[in-house]
């Protein structure tokens, strides 16, 4: 068995035994927890597929941003475990024989055969830097989809506070516009009155 | 020898692992989206795949677009979390019945 057999076995059953995790966890923070080793896991085979770029967003992206986000949510909610697990085991075996069926179904499409490319003979020295590939590729050809995606993730960014913003009525804010906008008469009173020859 | 199917295969099995989590956890908004989450690793592993085996970095590009939209996705996702915890003080799906749909 070749290192890049070996590393691929190892990774693939942290990930397969992992995302098992995720779906049977009883605790949810549990749950995220198993996720992120699922996603370092998955980075470790895009490494061995030569996407370093991606691997490493994979996980500065994903595991840094967003499991943690997923994380300090699931702590922020108070929720009741056990409640949420019923039923768990009334809809166990519906999920596996669906889960059976589709695994066998795709193994029977995904054999070597029906492709006509079985091993990756044309694949590149490795010489050349993916992130630099992957960067000229997003600039030139890709560029108005790389625009769009960033409108989504300011549409995301703008509806998550928007979302989650409450007005608190007893906090001392001040409106900054009401406070730009103030006029000197607003403030000043000018007053006519004799004055004081003493 | 690594070929393309094994590659394939896992993320056959990562999917299905996905719907399952789906079906099990039907009450645990959080959960579900964790299997939405798995899911797109499945898609995303068999893109880096491909763009492996055929040697076109295009699929690569895909990647990154569907990394950017699922986390967009899971921001709204778990703000709306939020919100449902704030105002019914639950995450139970079968207690979201307002709409009686």
């Amino acid at each position: 068995m070749t290192n890049e057999a070996m590393f691929f076995y190892l990774f693939s059953a942290v990930l397969v035994s992992s995302a098992t995790m995720v779906v049977v966890a009883r605790n949810s923070v549990r749950a995220v927890l198993f996720l992120v080793l699922c996603f370092v896991s998955a980075s470790g085979l895009w490494i061995l597929l030569q996407a370093e770029f991606l691997a490493i967003v994979l996980v500065l992206v994903y595991v840094g941003a967003v499991m943690v986000m997923f994380l300090f949510v699931v702590m922020m909610l108070d929720v009741d475990q056990a409640q949420l697990k019923a039923g768990f085991a009334r809809h166990l075996p519906l999920g596996l024989l669906v889960a059976a069926v589709m695994v066998v179904e795709m193994l029977l499409v995904l054999q070597p055969e029906n492709f006509g490319l079985v091993t990756a003979e044309n694949v590149g020295s490795g010489l050349t830097s993916n992130t630099k590939a992957i960067g000229r590729m997003l600039y030139t050809d890709y560029f108005y989809p790389f625009e769009i995606a960033a409108v989504v993730l300011l549409v995301g960014i703008v509806a998550a506070i928007s979302l989650t913003l409450r007005k608190r009525p007893d906090s001392r804010y001040i409106d900054p516009s009401e406070q730009v906008g103030v006029k000197a008469s607003d403030r000043l009173r000018m007053v006519d009155m004799e004055s004081d020859n003493r | 020898m690594i070929t393309l199917s094994h590659y394939l295969t896992l993320g056959a099995i990562l999917f299905s692992i996905g719907v399952v989590g789906i079906f099990l956890n039907r009450k645990n908004v959080i959960i579900l989206l964790m299997s939405v989450e798995l899911i797109l690793l499945a898609v995303n592993m068999n893109f880096v795949a491909f763009s492996y085996y055929l040697d076109d970095l295009a699929g690569q590009v895909v990647v990154f677009f569907v990394l950017a939209v699922a986390a967009a996705e899971s921001a709204i996702g778990l703000a709306l979390i939020v919100v449902l915890f704030r105002t019914r003080a639950t995450i139970n799906v079968d207690d979201i019945q307002q709409l009686k749909g």
